[in-house]
């Protein structure tokens, strides 16, 4: 029973990230309709600028993961204006271009400033906690609270600014929204810098779990893929419990069964909702779908 | 088609080996030769088709496993393991065609890509074939075998393998140029073109892309089998989504939907990186660089600018001459 509490506790620390990834996704992808393949690499500059901010600057960690976002929002707006617009008449393909084209561009730029090796994030936070016979860090407990807190933060964003329905209108109707007179080039670059600023949250805040490296977010981009198919692409909710529930099937999966077939059990899942629900579980019936 | 500028150039390429004797120049065109057929195998469902699968190098690697595992441990000779592993690949392809192809756009696009990770990942775990992740190696090059007039051919040197590169990417080309000029060709552009508006002609959409599926996989999977013995060496970096991303690429520079682009594609961005050589550090940048304003400023890659801007005026130049 032990163990299963522990891999639960894991597996709700390891959703939080797929989750953040996942909202950043399903937010550009419900503005934009981009699977933005470079995620994974804002993701990974995310944890690097922090990770520069905290060893080289000597700054509070919470303090350089606010400043991370911000650095990494600022990219993601240039990104949305300077590549993604200029695509947005064009077929879908070349915006999958794009992506993978800044997806190799980021990680150039990683491996030329930083290099390719691992490293450590320091972490004050390293002591355990025991309770009931689990063990966890405290570093892990903080995770799943910051989570929860920005999840709760973009909820109120969203739901109680003006700014806020402004991406729920494009999101929904686009045209429509541009009729009633909503900048729908600002909500697309907001929701862009709103999306890639978690995704720096995300990997700052789990980075000391882990290792930083230029290849780290990989992973996390087609988990993030996968829970966003789960909960139906541009849904904010089915993001968010998405991400938990892939967090905790992978955790528990590694458990109890082989743990090098976790990876594969989350794609497994995938293939099998899309061959019964073609647009995820959540999603909504696209027009002229079987 | 005009059929003798498609001569001269085959005339062209086929006498290369007879000028050039450097091993790296013939090495550089094998693989431009390989990446062409797999490229060339994308184009058919994602350039004419319409159906944007990022999972090929699944097919890719699983052309290259069944290959060299044919050879290797079954003991098949290269000609019976090659169509052999062609037909294993174009087998998963319709396996995973079946459910991926229920699913449009984007979601086809992570379907396929979460199958391609599912296959890197057996390919990884399943040692007791495949060797795991030290790969396999030492997979043996094709038999010589005896033509009518040119006696035997032999396929360990360079040249050798360079014809039989050239000959199946000439078979590739001729035999997809072959299925889009024909009727079938025809309903895959339809589908391309609007699905919805494609079944109301009464096209049976999902019959046509599982076929082109099929044949796409049978081709990426010819692709892979002839990398393995030309490489030697195979490991689960074969069938990592990345090799379909480069494959994706290749496609889009050099033009998509064109039957020329994707050799174009390959030919360039094989030699790009060999000239970047000495900005070793950076190449990644630049390439990565290049690709976003080839897809901004050339939506349709070089062969659109050659067929959109450059023949025009071309032709302008000429008229009044003429006139």
């Amino acid at each position: 029973m032990i163990l299963f509490f522990q891999q639960i506790l894991n597996g709700i620390m390891i959703g939080s990230v797929y989750s953040l990834m996942a909202l950043g996704l399903t937010l550009i992808y419900g503005i934009l309709h981009i699977p933005n393949f470079a995620h994974g690499n804002k993701y990974m500059l995310g944890a690097f600028i922090s990770l520069t901010l905290v060893t080289v600057f000597k700054i509070n960690y919470w303090l350089a993961i606010v400043l991370s976002m911000v650095v990494l929002g600022a990219i993601g707006f240039l990104v949305e204006r300077f590549i993604y617009r200029p695509l947005h008449d064009q077929p879908h393909i070349n915006s999958f271009i794009a992506a993978i084209g800044l997806l190799l561009l980021l990680e150039g730029i990683a491996y030329s400033v930083w290099g390719g090796e691992w490293h450590r994030f320091p972490t004050a936070y390293r002591q355990n906690l025991s309770f009931f016979g689990i063990t966890i860090t405290l570093h892990r407990l903080l995770v799943i609270a910051a989570t929860a807190f920005l999840i709760f933060a973009l909820q109120l964003f969203i739901k109680k600014t003006s700014w806020g329905w402004a991406i729920e209108a494009v999101a929904q109707d686009r045209e429509g929204a541009q009729l009633v007179g909503i900048n729908v080039y600002g909500v697309s670059s907001l929701a862009f810098a709103i999306g890639t600023a978690l995704a720096a949250a995300a990997s700052s805040l789990v980075a000391p779990v882990y290792l930083v490296y230029p290849a780290m977010g990989s992973l996390p981009l087609i988990k993030a893929f996968v829970v966003i198919i789960l909960g139906g692409m541009g849904s904010l909710p089915g993001a968010v419990i998405g991400g938990y529930l892939l967090g905790l099937i992978e955790s528990l999966a590694s458990g109890y069964l082989a743990a090098v077939y976790a990876d594969l059990f989350a794609f497994a899942v995938l293939v099998i909702v899309l061959a019964i629900r073609p647009t995820g579980l959540l999603g909504k019936k696209i027009e002229g779908t079987p | 088609m005009k059929k003798w500028p498609v001569i001269i150039l085959l005339v062209l390429v086929a006498s290369i080996p007879l000028v050039v004797k450097a091993n790296y120049p013939l090495h550089l065109l094998i693989m431009v030769g390989i990446w062409s057929i797999a490229a060339s195998s994308l184009n058919l469902i994602l350039g004419f088709t319409g159906q944007a699968s990022l999972g090929h190098a699944a097919f890719f690697g699983i052309g290259a496993y069944s290959s060299a595992l044919l050879m290797l441990k079954a003991g098949l000779s290269f000609w019976l393991a090659l169509p052999l592993a062609c037909l294993t690949s174009a087998l998963f392809g319709f396996l995973i065609g079946l459910p991926a192809l229920r699913t449009r756009g984007s979601y086809f696009a992570i379907a396929t890509l979460g199958f391609n990770i599912i296959v890197t990942i057996i390919i990884e775990h399943w040692e007791g074939l495949t060797e795991g992740g030290t790969g396999i190696s030492s997979i043996p090059k094709p038999e010589p075998i005896v033509l009518p007039w040119l006696g035997e051919v032999n396929f360990s040197g360079m040249a050798g393998q360079y014809y039989l590169i050239l000959f199946f990417l000439v078979l590739t080309l001729f035999l997809i140029y072959r299925i889009i000029h024909s009727p079938v060709g025809k309903t895959y552009t339809a589908i391309r073109g609007g699905e919805v508006l494609a079944e109301s002609l009464g096209i049976n959409t999902r019959a046509n892309k599982l076929v082109s599926f099929t044949v796409s996989a049978f081709f990426a999977g010819l692709a892979g089998a002839l990398y393995a013995s030309y490489h030697g060496f195979i490991s689960p970096d074969t069938s990592n989504f990345h090799v379909g991303f480069d494959l994706l690429i290749y496609l889009l520079v050099g033009g998509v939907a064109t039957l020329p682009g994707p050799v174009i594609g390959a030919f360039i961005m094989t030699l790009i990186p060999e000239t970047l050589q000495s900005l070793l550090e950076y190449r990644i940048i630049i390439y990565g660089g290049f690709l976003i304003v080839v897809v901004i400023f050339l939506p349709r890659g070089l062969m659109g600018l050659w067929r959109d801007t450059l023949w025009p005026r071309l032709k302008d130049l000429k008229q009044p001459r003429q006139g």
